[in-house]
């Protein structure tokens, strides 16, 4: 077996075991499995709204999903995802409030400001690695709380007088699609889509094709010889930082500017920049993989709010069932092994 | 005589391609056996069958006469048989017995009795000459002390039978004579001894049959009494192989690497090089010879551009180049080939054929404006690896997947494919076999006729001895003497490379 079969197979036996032993859990906690996978499929394909709602919820996965990716194929763990979404996308939703500008300018500008946040959040654990050999994951980490509380801040401070929220951004700032909204029967379904998957292109593109991306995965594989071969490590390493970052900013953007039109107090992540590190795994940091991947999870946690209307199941199984398969992914090892020994046996 | 090990018409496969085919090997009791084959012929695959890390396809392995089918290590323990790796599997943070002993631990109501293990791991080692202390911990010992860990390890486990895979690889020549003499002692006490290895000083000198093999085919058994090192060689590579390499006298011309009191630090902080200078001329092989850790790493690593030197000066053609980057020293005409292949000299993980545009990768014709082309790169690789005759099944392989042999080839041809002026061979053929040796001090003498520089640095004295045109002896970071290959010898070099004649020498420099 070739090892892009191998490669292929694995996710789809990882997404499969998780969905048997959701099933086993649920029928061991006493649900009936097959209404609640039948309420599944509908919350997420039974209703034009509900694949509307599906799409989504793809959108900033997909973005968290490759920032992830990108940081990962060029030898780095960017925990901080989910930092750099939230301050993308408080950068975004106050270029939307604070300008009065036509939309070709305005849209752009607070995308562009999103992506530039995230990417200066990603900067500086990007620069204390190539500096002072500081780990990124610690420094990640670190940064995703101080987003969290400086948002936070902002919002109750510079974008409201003491609210709970922003006001709502400017139509010419919004990703907000009539069109789609017509199509599926007034989902939130917005333009930001597109920017996912053409962000999907662009790490494809910059990592398989051009000479930026040929420095890039060889400073990851290998620092030492990197350096031998004359490319600066310190600064590929900041500049990997810098566009998983991007990536990360722009998923906050999508929320802001498509999904909710604002930003509000949170008193907790969004989970959004963790899911993501599932969707690179699941994805196998490509770029296709990542945007197959984030459609599964999208699905899966759309339709999962039908569960608990539908077959009276609680929707926290299916945060239980992505964790299985999250699982799964992670001790692929297991499934490689498992699928050597059957082909093995099927030459013998 | 009575055999300890038969190894009767092994075959073994993986996926089509074939490692071992139709291999004998017989082992007398109390004797030495070399298993002598190039890089890849086969040797590791038929001492891992052996082992029971592999299971052979064909063929019937006896041990002291009695068929027996060994499905794993444990089996093969059982049967008296050790094996001391090439890469030693010791647990750095223990102590030498907690690893002698780690998976059959001596207990005590539960509790594992360090002192009785001591005590046993004590007696073995006066027993066999294994000085050793128990209780040091491994990272503190040196490499030839790890390496008695690794044979006490066997013993404590009641081997009868031992394989060696390339003891001496790691050693330095003090600690190969002592494995020697710890070989014969071995011997003396009943243990038979196999010894995989593809150098054909240490055969000559301590073993006492050979069997060799050549892409994995079984080629003979011969007794080392009865041959010479020219036939072993011949049957080992299948060809005549010449020892001392052929070549005219150096035309040399003006210096091209001039080097003029160089100081540079160790990552520790330790002064290595100490006011060195040095200067390499067109047209000419100078050969560095030094004990290791008298400061050739660091220095290589600043005429590379790869460590910050301190102070001096290091002129390409007339051109300063120190403590530039190491993009603008490549461009300024100085091709490296590393002392770690892996380390520096290749990124495993890519293709065999990106790796061979390492440097280049960012000018036409291997991209424009910031995009690759890859099929100009792909072409130029399979040019290279056919005027290289670097073996991989194609050039999209992984370079992790080939042999050192040919990763060394692919990195040589990629050096002098540049043209340079100066390139800087640091251990060239460390761990590679006579047939690539051979190779690659051709290649090296190509460069120096065709007018341009190159430095050698090397601790294999013959090679420095044979490929040099004069030979600088570094102690304690500088350069103590510097010799013409044909009117010195080994001993005088010896002698100059442990600082003993370094006043007289340092004289003779200033001549």
């Amino acid at each position: 077996m070739s090892n892009r079969t191998k490669n292929i197979l694995v996710p789809v036996i990882a997404v499969l075991l998780g969905i048997l032993v959701g099933t086993i859990i649920m029928v061991a906690s006493g649900y009936d499995a097959a209404a609640g996978y039948t309420a599944l499929w509908n919350g997420a394909f039974g209703d034009v709204y509900f694949t509307g709602e599906v799409i989504r919820q793809v959108t900033p996965y997909i973005l968290a999903g490759l920032a992830v990716a990108f940081a990962f194929r060029t030898g780095l763990f960017n925990i901080g995802v989910e930092g750099q979404l939230i301050v993308g996308w408080l950068a975004a939703v106050w270029v939307g409030v604070s300008f009065d500008l036509p939309k070709v300018i305005h849209l752009p500008l607070a995308i562009l400001a999103a992506a530039a946040a995230g990417a200066l959040w990603a900067f500086i654990p990007g620069y204390l690695k190539a500096k002072f050999r500081v780990h990124e994951v610690i420094v990640t980490i670190m940064m995703n709380y101080v987003a969290l509380h400086v948002t936070n801040n902002v919002i109750r401070t510079v974008l409201s007088e003491g609210k709970e929220r922003s006001e709502n951004i400017a139509d010419t700032a919004s990703l907000r699609s009539p069109f789609f909204e017509g199509l599926t029967e007034y989902s939130r379904l917005h333009w930001g889509i597109f920017i996912a998957v053409i962000c999907a292109i662009l790490m494809w593109f910059i990592l398989e094709k051009t000479t930026k991306g040929f420095e890039l995965r060889a400073v990851g594989f290998n620092e030492h010889a990197s350096q031998y071969a004359g490319m600066n490590v310190k600064n590929n390493i900041i500049l990997s930082m810098v566009i998983s970052g991007t990536f990360a900013g722009l998923a906050g953007a999508m929320e802001g500017l498509g999904t909710f039109g604002y930003t509000a107090i949170k008193s907790g992540f969004t989970g959004v920049g963790f899911d993501g590190i599932a969707v690179a795994l699941l994805g196998g940091n490509t770029a296709i993989g990542v945007v197959l991947a984030a459609f599964l999870f999208g699905s899966l946690k759309v339709g999962a709010l039908n569960m608990p209307l539908e077959a009276g199941i609680p929707n926290e199984l299916v945060d239980i069932i992505i964790a299985l398969i999250i699982f799964f992914v992670a001790s692929s090892y297991i499934i490689r092994w498992f699928i050597q020994r059957m082909s093995k046996k099927g030459v013998k | 005589m009575e055999y300890v090990i038969e190894m009767l018409n092994i075959r073994k496969e993986f996926s089509g391609f074939v490692a071992n085919d139709n291999i004998t090997l017989q082992v007398k009791k109390g004797e030495i056996h070399a298993l002598l084959g190039e890089n890849g012929a086969g040797k590791s695959t038929l001492m891992n069958v052996l082992f029971g890390l592999y299971q052979p396809e064909q063929g019937e392995i006896k041990v002291k006469g009695k068929p027996v089918n060994i499905t794993n290590p444990n089996i093969a323990n059982d049967l008296g048989i050790g094996m001391v790796h090439q890469h030693f599997m010791l647990v750095d943070t223990f102590s030498v017995t907690e690893n002698i002993i780690l998976g059959m631990e001596t207990t005590k109501g539960g509790v594992i009795d360090i002192r009785t293990a001591e005590e046993e791991v004590r007696k073995i080692s006066e027993r066999y000459g294994l000085a050793v202390d128990p209780q040091a911990k491994i990272s503190d010992i040196s490499v030839g002390m790890q390496q008695r860990v690794e044979i006490l390890k066997t013993l404590y486990r009641g081997a009868e039978i031992l394989i060696f895979d390339e003891p001496t690889a790691v050693l330095t020549p003090q600690e190969i004579k002592e494995l020697i003499q710890i070989l014969r002692t071995l011997i003396k006490e009943g243990k038979s001894i196999i010894l995989i290895t593809h150098k054909l000083k240490e055969i000559m000198e301590v073993c006492d049959r050979v069997t060799v093999i050549r892409k994995g085919k079984g080629i003979g058994t011969v007794n080392v009494s009865e041959t010479n090192p020219n036939e072993l060689a011949s049957l080992m590579v299948g060809r005549d192989v010449v020892f001392t390499t052929d070549k005219s006298e150096a035309n040399p011309a003006g210096d091209v690497l001039k080097i003029k009191g160089l100081a540079v630090k160790d990552s520790r902080g330790v002064q290595a090089v100490r006011g060195l200078d040095l200067s390499v001329r067109a047209g000419e092989i100078v050969g560095i010879a030094g004990v290791d850790g008298n400061g050739q790493t660091e220095l290589i690593e600043a005429i590379t551009g790869l460590r910050k030197a301190e102070s001096g000066s290091v002129k390409i053609k007339g051109k300063e180049i120190l403590n530039l980057t190491p993009r603008k020293i490549t461009e300024s005409g100085l091709a490296h080939i590393p002392q770690d292949r892996h380390k520096h000299g290749l990124v495993l993980n890519y293709p065999i054929g990106e790796n061979m545009v390492l440097q280049t990768y960012y000018k036409s014709p291997f991209s424009k404006s910031g995009v690759m082309n890859f099929k100009n790169i792909y072409d130029k690789a399979r040019k290279l690896i056919k005027e290289y005759d670097v073996r991989t099944p194609n050039e999209f392989t992984p370079a992790r997947a080939l042999s050192g042999g040919n990763q060394q080839k692919a990195i040589i041809g990629r050096e002098v494919d540049r043209d340079p002026e100066i390139l800087i061979a640091a251990q060239p053929t460390r761990g590679l076999d006579v047939g690539a040796i051979e190779f690659i001090h051709k290649r090296l003498i190509e460069q120096r006729d065709k007018g341009k520089a190159v430095l050698l640095i090397s601790f294999e004295l013959d090679e420095i001895m044979n490929v040099s045109d004069r030979i600088a002896v570094i102690y304690e970071g500088e350069i103590v003497a510097i010799v013409n290959p044909k009117e010195t010898t080994e001993q005088e070099l010896g002698l100059l490379m442990a600082g003993s004649k370094r006043k007289e020498a340092g004289e003779e420099t200033n001549v």
